[in-house]
């Protein structure tokens, strides 16, 4: 053994063992966060936090990914939720998760059938398909009383509650706990899944799809996993954010800027990174309640509600410019600088 | 049986106003390759500026002039501080860029004035013409007329002047422009304040017609349909595109809603489009590009 072979070996050690104790410090606090979080943080904060991010990871696949640019998400969660509420209503045998699984199949079918005019026209023209989809089901879930089981508010909400396997999962702790197992199962699948041939594929196409084709990428192919993968998420996410954070949800939970939400969770975490989807999922939830904590105390109670709302909405939309312009690729990015320096002044560190 | 052509000429009339949106698209759109998303609240803004002008009693005339001055301004400001920082990204970047400035434009444009709806009364009286036993609102004419007269305007504009002809040459191949010594950048100012002009005539029409408040915003996904049929880069187009989602939707409401319960009206343009794009991904009038590795 030369002192060469140590002194490369040590500091990868020394980072990999920082990571791993990092990630198991992680694991514990997830888990035990509803231990330490009050029952208001978890329902109104940590849960749709969560769901967001979720909802961010399906549309990133597609748009970070594999470049399709689509305004339909929220056409997509609404299709999850409906066909979670129909299932758990109309086959009553089939346990919660399961019914998820098959919302989000159900999701990725009809976001197949909304993705095939991706094969034929790109770039913004396809933001047409995906907003057909939007008005298409709004209207649609409205229409037909069938969907919603005739309910005289035209709203849906389970039958029996939020049940998994008998378990009662109607509580902070219940929703908290179904909502991290999908969000973290989801999450693992997804960052093996962009590293697959399946993600490489999506990442050729995105950069620039003549080329890709011409070397052999199934195009057309791709894109339609891509749709499927990514409605597969949207509606699993949409379920959850109408049962396990609304609990009671109606067509306009899921309306066009719903879909401007997710995209914007995208555009400012970080498009095409898994982590992009949580950091913005985070920033997108915690910015209304950061302004409302600073307005309070600024002017406490001066300000009008609306104009409170009008100010949130020219902030969003300055940052959304500021991040296009200055880091398209978003907080992941920003983040990703840091820690990189960091890593590089790690004691003895060759890289 | 007049219900026919009634039910034709209406749908063909509305689509004029469709059309008046989407011409501020195209200007756009030809100019710089940016899908404008913020069409829709610089619209509104517009309108916005002119119904409060007028209510503090500004005379009509000021208030235009005003809120053209402010519309131009704002162009200058959306050149300098977005676009020619983006310059060079793609398409897709550019058009999330415009919607986060419809955000900021909604917010600054209802924050200061307000987002109660306000009455707009231009003067027109809604009375219904017949001609021969067809019945025909006075105002859509008088609106169909206004995206006509501008159509043939603008058409004009770029085909016969100067700066039309420079504003053609920056839309074909920017480098050349560029080495030709066309200052892009005041061709996007002047591009941009047209079509706030645009937005503002639009707004003025749709305002009078239900009113001016946040809605107005949302005609941008009427105009949408309407450029995918018509194509993103031709005025007519933008015209006929207008015409046929018009008569379309109302055909189909009355004819083929019936039969789907009715209210089809918010998706049925944007079907009538897909069909459109799968035989023509171009649109009608656009010109079919022809990629390169």
């Amino acid at each position: 053994m030369s002192e060469i072979d140590l002194r490369i070996a040590a500091p990868v050690n020394g980072v990999a063992g920082l990571r791993a104790a990092g990630l198991a410090a992680a694991t514990i606090l997830i888990l035990a966060a509803p231990l330490l979080a009050s029952e208001y943080w978890i329902n109104a904060i940590i849960v749709p936090f969560l769901i967001l991010s979720l909802a961010g990871l399906g549309l990133n696949l597609l748009t970070g990914y594999a470049g399709q640019l689509s305004l339909g998400a929220g056409a997509f969660m609404m299709v999850g939720a409906y066909a979670t509420f129909s299932l758990q209503l109309r086959v009553p045998d089939l346990p919660l998760p399961l019914a998820l699984v098959v919302s989000g199949l159900i999701a990725a079918a009809v976001g197949v059938a909304f993705g095939i005019p991706s094969t034929r026209i790109k770039g913004f023209y396809l933001i047409v398909s995906t907003l057909a989809a939007q008005f298409f089901f709004e209207w649609l879930f409205l229409k037909f009383p069938w969907f919603y089981d005739g309910n005289s508010s035209a709203t849906i909400s389970l039958p029996r509650g939020l049940t998994v396997f008998g378990l009662n999962a109607e509580t902070p702790h219940g929703r908290y706990y179904l909502t991290l197992g999908a969000v973290a199962l989801i999450t693992l699948l997804s960052f093996n899944l962009v590293r697959s041939q399946t993600g490489r594929n999506w990442m050729a196409i995105r950069d620039m799809d003549t080329a890709a084709a011409v070397i052999g990428v199934p195009v057309t192919r791709a894109k339609l996993q891509a749709f499927a993968v990514s409605s597969f998420i949207l509606g699993i996410a949409g379920a959850l954010w109408a049962f396990a954070y609304l609990g009671s949800a109606s067509v306009q939970s899921f309306g066009l800027s719903r879909s401007y939400q997710v995209l914007f969770i995208i555009i400012i975490g970080g498009l095409g990174t898994i982590r992009g989807a949580y950091l913005g999922a985070a920033f997108v939830s915690l910015l209304p309640l950061a302004l409302d904590w600073l307005f309070q105390h600024l002017f406490s109670g001066h300000v009008d509600a609306g104009l409170l709302q009008n100010i949130q909405k020219g902030i969003f939309g300055l940052l959304i410019m500021w991040f296009l312009v200055r880091e398209p690729e978003g907080l992941a990015r920003l983040l990703g600088i840091r820690l990189t320096a960091r890593r590089r002044l790690f004691p003895s560190s060759q890289n | 049986m007049s219900m026919f052509p009634e039910t034709l000429i209406g749908g063909l009339l509305a689509g004029t106003m469709y059309s008046l949106v989407a011409i501020g698209f195209v200007l756009i759109y030809k100019a710089s390759g940016v899908f404008n998303y913020a069409q829709g609240s610089i619209l509104l803004f517009a309108a916005l500026t002119f119904v409060s002008l007028t209510d503090q009693g500004v005379p009509a005339l000021v208030a235009i002039a005003i809120t053209i001055a402010l519309l131009v301004l704002m162009a200058i400001a959306i050149e300098k501080l977005l676009l020619r920082p983006l310059t060079n990204r793609s398409p897709m970047t550019l058009f999330m860029a415009t919607l986060g400035l419809s955000y900021l434009v909604e917010a600054v444009a209802q924050g200061i004035m307000g987002s109660q709806v306000r009455a707009l009364d231009l003067g027109i009286d809604d009375l219904p013409v017949f001609v021969g036993d067809i019945m025909i609102s006075q105002f859509d004419l008088i609106a169909a007329g206004v995206a006509l007269a501008l159509g043939i305007g603008l058409s004009l504009l770029f085909n016969r002047t100067r700066i039309g002809i420079q504003l053609r040459g920056v839309a074909d191949d920017t480098r050349a422009a560029l080495s030709l010594g066309i200052d892009i950048n005041r061709i996007w100012q002047i591009v941009w304040a047209v079509a706030g002009i645009v937005g503002l005539v639009a707004g003025l029409l749709w305002g009078a017609r239900q009113g001016v408040q946040f809605s107005l915003s949302l005609v941008v996904l009427k105009a949408l349909p309407v450029l995918i049929i018509g194509g993103f880069t031709s005025i007519a187009g933008a015209i006929v595109g207008g015409l046929i989602v018009g008569a379309g939707e109302s055909l189909a409401e009355t004819y083929l809603g019936p039969f789907l319960g009715g209210g089809i009206t918010p998706w049925f343009a944007y079907a009538l489009a897909l069909v459109f794009l799968f035989v023509r991904p171009a649109g009608l009038f656009g010109e079919r590009q022809i990629e390169r590795v």
